[in-house]
């Protein structure tokens, strides 16, 4: 067989290679089975546990009360995991093996690669809330209507603030480093106003514990669900966290 | 990025003038020349350290110059429009681990407007066996052979391969050779290290040896051993012979040396003249020569000559 290589070169419409880069994106996000552990398996089975179980003081005394408050937080917990420890890690790894760097000589651009990588976590979360949602619906979840349209914005600014981090993380220290690190964030900010809410937490460290992006995700979730509002303090937390996490990213993000 | 006129056939498809590179104190390239011709393939060679693959990364765009001029397809080599024009293929890395060869090949082919047909580059590069096998579990060869299928899969002007058969067998280098020429006859062109000297020989158009970040030495690979080095004459006859007589009638530039009692090594830029001069003159001496070999010397002498024969780090 003999190929025909005469030059013929142009780059694919950039709608093309955005879609191309974020369907590999989600096939190594998805093949990644620790990190489909982080995605999937633990907030599942914590929306289980927590509802059903009083092993942890999450408040609420009925099932129903329960389920609100877990809900909200489970979904924040994925969001965690997907924008923040996947990404990461993903991420740091590509720096270390030379992916980026080789991705740099194709018609990829630099928007295109966290463009795709955007949709990917996107179609990760999407498939998350849906899941979790559908489980706590299905245990007898009611939350607020206008709350659950709230939803949407609030996982993309919180996705938004915690992807941003993820990449100034991965762009930053090594792979080797990341994998810890990432790890390392995903359990204090999951133990840290997430799983357990701020106000179980001890009484002098809530105000620090709303200062989290993670935690202001969270309790901006259950106040959404619940009362169908938002609160515009947890709110400007996590537009700071994204705003400083996005400037951190274009000004320090290194790409080989 | 598309509407890009092609470079005009005059223009070489890369031109470094004056290239200098440091990383600290130290100067990695220093004042570096290099031309590559369209439609051609150009083997850059030195020693470990000499400045290769840092030069190339300049021309790939990847390493910012410290200063001279560099022309990729007529343009600088950050300009957005090449990317799409010029395939790389690194020296390691570059391919996620968990990817497959038909996945990274797939992916890469969805980035340019009319790529390969991935089976068909699979196929030629003999990866049909682990198409589905992710790349971290490939052999160092197959995964060389991957990076070069990265490399041409958009169909580019330019193509700059970074060690391209560095670890591969004997069978997969002739593949990737193949390859190589039939880029070249496709009007491609190719600009490539190597430390394999019969592979530059045998395949390039036009051979750069630098060291220390210089040229030392460009040309077509049978001019450079043609005017870089003599050629070489040995005969053995009696230990102790007297020299003068014979290094008299020699054309200039030549060279004679009992290498080993009774081992005789005559270099000279005029091999046959040297030869009718030796048997002359051990026939006017009644020396019976026991053996007369003449050595055509290779590129990898001439690479010796200019680069010295200590180890590299």
């Amino acid at each position: 067989m003999s190929l025909d290589v005469r030059p013929k070169s142009a780059p694919a419409p950039r709608r093309r290679r955005v879609l191309a880069h974020a369907r590999l994106e989600l096939v190594m996000l998805l093949r990644n089975g620790e990190q489909l552990l982080l995605t999937v398996v633990l907030p599942l089975g914590l929306l289980i546990g927590l509802t059903l179980t009083d092993i942890i003081d999450v408040g609420g005394t009925t099932r129903a009360d329960r389920l609100a408050i877990v809900v909200p937080s489970m979904v924040a917990l994925a969001v965690l995991s997907t924008s923040f420890t996947a990404l990461a890690i993903q991420t740091g790894f590509e720096r270390r093996y030379g992916v980026l760097r080789r991705i740099g000589t194709t018609p990829l651009t630099r928007s295109d690669v966290l463009v795709g990588k955007s949709l990917a976590v996107l179609a990760i979360e999407t498939a998350q809330v849906l899941v979790l949602g559908g489980v706590g619906a299905a245990m007898g979840w009611r939350p607020d209507a206008i709350g659950l349209l709230l939803m949407v914005p609030l996982v993309l600014l919180g996705s938004a603030a915690l992807a941003a981090l993820a990449l100034l993380l991965a762009g930053v220290v090594r792979a080797e480093a990341t994998l810890a690190l990432a790890n390392l964030a995903y359990l204090v900010l999951a133990s840290a106003g997430v799983v357990i809410p701020v106000d179980k937490a001890p009484e002098r460290l809530q105000p620090l514990l709303d200062l989290l992006p993670s935690a202001a995700l969270a309790e901006s979730l259950r106040i959404a669900t619940v009362d169908g509002s938002v609160d515009g303090y947890l709110v400007a937390v996590l537009v700071v966290w994204a705003g400083l996490a996005i400037a951190g990213v274009s000004r320090w993000f290194r790409w080989e | 990025m598309s509407d890009d006129a092609p470079t005009p056939a005059s223009l070489p498809a890369l031109a470094v003038t004056g290239l200098v590179k440091r990383y600290g104190e130290r100067v990695v390239v220093d004042s570096l020349d290099l031309s590559a011709a369209q439609g051609a393939v150009t083997a850059v060679l030195g020693p470990n350290g000499a400045g290769k693959t840092t030069t190339l990364e300049i021309c790939e765009g990847l390493r910012s110059a410290d200063s001279g001029d560099v022309r990729v397809l007529g343009r600088p080599p950050r300009d957005l429009t090449l990317r799409a024009r010029v395939g790389v293929m690194l020296q390691e890395g570059g391919v996620y681990g968990s990817v497959s060869v038909a996945e990274a090949l797939t992916h890469a082919a969805a980035l340019y407007r009319s790529p390969q047909r991935v089976g068909d580059l699979i196929a030629v590069l003999g990866l049909t066996d682990v198409a589905t096998v992710p790349s971290r579990r490939l052999s160092g060869g197959q995964r060389q052979r991957l990076g070069v299928a990265l490399a041409i899969v958009g169909r580019p002007e330019l193509v700059f391969l970074d060690e391209p058969t560095a670890g591969l067998d004997p069978q997969s280098r002739r593949a990737v050779w193949e390859l190589i020429a039939t880029l070249r006859d496709s009007g491609v062109a190719v600009v490539l290290t190597t430390h394999y000297l019969e592979e530059a020989e045998n395949l390039a158009d036009h051979v750069v040896i630098m060291d220390h970040g210089r040229t030392l030495a460009s040309g077509h690979p049978r001019d450079l051993v043609s005017s870089v080095a003599s050629q070489t004459l040995r005969f053995t006859a009696d230990a102790g012979l007297d020299l003068h007589g014979l290094a008299e009638r020699l054309p200039p530039g030549s060279t004679t040396v009992e290498a080993s009692p009774g081992t005789y090594v005559v270099t000279s830029p005029h091999l046959s003249d040297a030869m009718g001069h030796v048997s002359a003159w051990c026939v006017s001496l009644g020396i019976h020569p026991t053996s007369l070999s003449s050595e055509q010397r290779t590129l990898e002498d001439v690479f010796l000559d200019l680069t010295g024969e200590e180890l590299r780090p």
